[in-house]
């Protein structure tokens, strides 16, 4: 059995159709990069696969159960997808530990003491650990972003949903981030990265996925093959506006 | 004038005057903070959305809100005797005030619930948090300095709806201004309520705009 299974996903806006009859498997271990021009439906597409937006047709498939925004399990089904969006969403008037502890003592009801020592032993992995009782506002984008990946981890998610979570960053705080997720991939973790950093999805991909107007135009398990040369044309010409 | 019977006339005033409006605001918080976070998950977007639950809500609001205070007053007379016996009184004023209260309370605590980010509101979602959680602990908990402001106002209010409440024997400060003031032409009396009134305004915002800033982690 697949960790995630999506068949025939349709996802529309009204009359908008933004994702057409579409079919992915996920393995464990996999790190999936969505790559593609904007609006083609990438971060619609990773919101999917925890029912933050509602689907028109289709099925998403987690260990082979559907995940459906209005089923009674959707709150477990939830916790095996792990989200980390693009403007962190940490939680303002929480400190930074607070921010991380919600969710287990709230939702998975874990006992303080154990919840908090993986707290801090996440946030030693990223190198965070000092900041424990700051607020928010008192980190950088990228410190921001690195605690909110810990959020996610410390909910044992199944696979990792990553939206763009370098778009709004400083240049200069986007590669602490992305070490960060290059240690995870390392470590086995399974993703499903949105991004457009290319050298990195390079870097990172054991799947690359090129969507263009909700469809799957291009698909490689070969992320060098995929990024020196391309098989489609549309993938060609979107991976050439990034060079100069 | 200023004898011992007037100051402790009016030392009750301002006693009677801040039992009324602390009351009336608490239990117009028991009443309207449901309904503020019923109003805002039931709205478009919210986290259960209810077409006409929310409409429902909203025309009854719009219609409480719109009946002046004194008529309001002296329509829910036949409750107010029925829950406390008379329809004279500080301890009688506090229902009126309460249903005066209920609905603006409502409004505002909607309007501090919907500024809490939509963005983190959705991570907690994502966490697979349930709908109380995301209430209390996000909702409320992230929008607690917006709803502190909001309490400062909703006290300023009723604490002059509650001088209003003079006219039919409310007690408090309000019903002394207005049988001394505008009964017996006592204008001395009435500037001292009057000056009263405003010095316990400005306490109660004091202290919930000083709560907010301390609250706030949101800026430096």
């Amino acid at each position: 059995m697949s960790l995630l299974e999506i068949r025939h996903l349709h996802k529309a806006y009204g009359d908008k159709t933004i994702l057409k009859d579409f079919d992915l498997t996920v393995e464990k271990g996999d790190v999936v990069v969505v790559i593609g021009p904007s609006g083609c439906g990438k971060s619609t597409f990773l919101r999917c696969i925890n029912a933050l937006e509602e689907i028109q047709g289709g099925e998403v498939l987690i260990d082979g159960e559907p995940i459906r925004r209005s089923a009674k399990n959707i709150s477990s089904m939830r916790q095996k997808v792990g989200m980390v969006f693009q403007s962190y969403d940490l939680f303002p008037h929480k400190t930074i530990l607070e921010n991380i502890l919600l969710a287990p003592l709230k939702v998975q009801k874990r006992n303080r003491s154990e919840a908090e020592a993986e707290a801090m032993e996440l946030l030693e992995r990223v190198g965070l650990a000092d900041r424990r009782d700051d607020f928010p506002r008192q980190l950088s984008g990228g410190q921001k972003q690195r605690v909110a990946i810990v959020r996610a981890l410390i909910m044992h998610p199944e696979i990792l949903l990553l939206d763009e979570i370098t778009a709004a960053l400083d240049p200069e705080m986007v590669r602490e981030v992305l070490d960060v997720v290059m240690s995870l991939a390392k470590a086995g973790s399974t993703m499903m990265i949105v991004t457009h950093e290319m050298a990195f999805a390079k870097a990172i991909a054991t799947r690359v996925l090129f969507l263009e107007k909700g469809e799957i135009v291009e698909e490689s398990c070969d992320a060098k093959a995929f990024f020196e040369h391309p098989k489609t044309k549309r993938a060609e010409r979107f991976l050439k506006s990034f060079e100069y | 004038m200023w004898d011992k019977t007037m100051v402790i006339m009016l030392l009750e005033g301002i006693r009677d005057t801040c039992y009324m409006t602390l009351a009336s605001t608490f239990f117009g918080y028991v009443l309207g903070l449901p309904l503020g976070i019923l109003l805002t998950l039931t709205d478009k977007g919210g986290l259960a959305p209810n077409k006409s639950l929310y409409r429902i809500l909203d025309i009854i609001i719009n219609i409480a809100r719109s009946v002046p205070f004194l008529i309001l007053l002296i329509v829910v007379m036949p409750l107010t005797k029925l829950l406390v016996g008379q329809s004279y009184g500080s301890t009688a004023t506090v229902v009126p005030l309460t249903l005066a209260a209920a609905p603006l309370i409502g409004r505002m605590v909607e309007s501090s619930l919907k500024e809490v980010n939509a963005g983190v509101i959705e991570a907690a979602v994502s966490m697979g948090a349930r709908k109380r959680t995301i209430v209390w602990k996000v909702l409320i908990g992230e929008a607690r300095t917006s709803l502190l402001v909001g309490a400062a106002i909703v006290l300023g209010t009723v604490l002059g709806y509650s001088a209003m409440a003079g006219v039919v024997g409310g007690g408090g400060l309000g019903d002394i201004a207005i049988r001394y003031g505008y009964y017996r032409y006592e204008t001395g009396v009435m500037l001292v309520t009057l000056v009263f009134i405003i010095a316990i305004v400005q306490i109660m915002q004091g202290i919930g705009s000083y709560a907010a800033k301390k609250l706030d982690h949101r800026n430096s």
